[in-house]
């Protein structure tokens, strides 16, 4: 009984002020969309940091005036330093090869370059990629050498760009939760308001506290959760419209974004929105329904 | 007892000791501001005293912790001079929210609020809403809304104040008979008329003292 009547309670109260419970739920759904998305780009981040930390190497490159001499005396230093653990050659047959397999929709781009024109190289994997700087400053100087790159900076270049889009996602969804919690603090005072006769009653005879405030608090945790559902939706829509659209090629060369990944965010979603629903809606009523 | 509220210059109640037994009809008079409200405001732990203690059932309404209160408020029964009734819920509705509130079943209220509206002599008027009802009506309601959990105790602030004297006889005898079921009655009033024929125990308070107290007493 008690149950059922907290329920109708819920339902009549969003209904009561349904333009209210609806501007909830909006910027609810928004803010914890962004959350999600947030939380995603994170999990994403680090994915890929693991996924590609384990494949990077240091490409030195040989300039194309480099003497076989040079490039054996390299190859046999490279492969004897303590900081590598292995030293792979590329000759310039293989390097065209790479180079035409990676621009096959190109062929006038093919055509205009021999093979003669791309330059040796060896790929460097490091015992330890943070050593980078040992190798670079070791080899700068050698003869024949034309460039050392090393792909971790690369990387970095894009993860930070990731992670600045993060930040910015998680700062909109702050933004947005404070309009929330406006929102939901304003529609409990309503509620409070509009049944302040019953409340007074309830009070009189002795009903305990938490009969007077659960209607109120699960108000605002139902709204809390409803947002939370619309904004899974967004993010389930944003994966299907546009991960898996129009930015596939994007995220086939980062890694993809897996389904698990994103159930994983709806407990997370619906459980800030509910907690901070109740929680916004339990001071309310401190402030509101004085006991 | 003292109960000092903020800003005021002097007490509302100013060293007030009263002692009320079980089963008594006791009413509180004198003009208004003199503090015979705040007793009922005391009693319900709605206000507390600036000093001394109030002391309902044996036990220190005073030092009772707040989670506490709902429950000790379900053993006082209330009745205010404007009514208070749910103007959206019907006379039996009224009085088996008060029920369902405090966690009892719709079963109970259906067995209970029948036979004390009977009580109350509304029987057949169930299904009406306070404004299809009288004044004197509404309150034999709200009487039987504070009634309905069988409290021990029964407050009425001004129950008669917004009544005709015919009508308002008629509620005093509705809590003369609740009296007698051993339920102790504490009734605020500035009503000389109704004081004078109960001939009950009369308190008279002013400027927030006690300036009388006795047994079988009158107004003025």
């Amino acid at each position: 009984m008690r149950a059922k009547y907290v329920l109708s309670e819920v339902m009549v109260g969003l209904w009561r002020n349904v333009t209210m419970s609806i501007a909830m739920i909006i910027t609810m759904a928004v803010s914890l969309t962004m959350l999600g998305a947030s939380g995603l780009m994170y999990m994403q981040v680090n994915k890929m940091k693991d996924f590609y930390y384990d494949k990077i190497e240091v490409s030195i490159w040989l300039s194309t005036d480099a003497t076989a001499e040079q490039r054996t005396s390299l190859e046999s230093s490279l492969k004897a330093d303590p900081l590598v653990a292995s030293v792979i050659y590329e000759n310039r047959e293989q390097a065209y090869n790479k180079f035409k397999s990676m621009f096959q929709d190109a062929p006038d781009f093919i055509s205009a370059v021999k093979p003669d024109q791309l330059p040796e190289s060896f790929r460097v994997k490091l015992k330890d990629p943070e050593q980078y700087d040992a190798i670079f400053n070791k080899y700068k100087n050698t003869e024949g050498i034309d460039e050392i790159i090393d792909q971790r900076r690369l990387l970095e270049k894009i993860f930070n760009i990731l992670g600045s889009v993060q930040q910015m996602a998680l700062v909109a969804a702050s933004v947005m939760a404070v309009a929330a919690l406006l929102l939901v603090g304003n529609t409990i005072q309503v509620a409070a308001y509009s049944k302040r006769r019953e409340v007074a009653v309830m009070k009189l005879v002795g009903a305990s506290n938490w009969f007077i405030q659960a209607p109120f608090v699960l108000e605002a945790v139902a709204a809390g959760l409803m947002g939370a559902i619309l904004g899974f939706g967004a993010l389930v829509l944003a994966k299907v419209l546009l991960l898996d659209g129009p930015l596939r090629d994007l995220t086939e060369l980062l890694t993809p974004l897996e389904w698990g990944d994103v159930l994983i965010m709806f407990p997370l979603m619906a459980g800030a929105g509910a907690l901070v629903s109740a929680l916004t809606a339990w001071v309310t009523l401190r402030f509101y329904l004085r006991v | 007892m003292t109960k000092t509220y903020p800003k005021a210059s002097r007490p509302s109640l100013d060293n007030v000791s009263v002692s009320i037994e079980k089963g008594e009809f006791v009413f509180f008079i004198g003009p208004s501001g003199s503090g015979k409200s705040t007793i009922i405001k005391l009693l319900l732990h709605e206000v507390t005293p600036s000093n001394g203690k109030v002391i309902v059932n044996s036990r220190d309404v005073t030092a009772m912790r707040s989670w506490k209160i709902p429950h000790f408020r379900r053993s006082i029964g209330c009745v205010f001079q404007d009514f208070r009734l749910l103007p959206n819920r019907t006379a039996y509705e009224n009085v088996a929210f008060a029920l369902e509130v405090i966690g009892k079943t719709k079963a109970v209220a259906r067995r209970v609020v029948p036979e004390v509206l009977e009580l109350v002599g509304l029987g057949g008027k169930e299904h009406r809403y306070p404004h299809e009802l009288s004044g004197g009506e509404q309150q034999r309601v709200a009487v039987a809304r504070a009634f309905v959990n069988r409290p021990l105790i029964l407050l009425a602030d001004e129950p008669t104040g917004n009544l005709d004297p015919d009508t308002s006889i008629e509620i005093m005898r509705l809590l003369d008979r609740i009296n007698r079921t051993g339920t102790t009655v504490v009734m605020v009033t500035h009503d000389s008329n109704i004081v004078n024929q109960m001939r009950r125990r009369v308190v008279e308070i002013e400027s927030g003292r006690i300036v009388r107290d006795q047994a079988r007493g009158v107004y003025g």
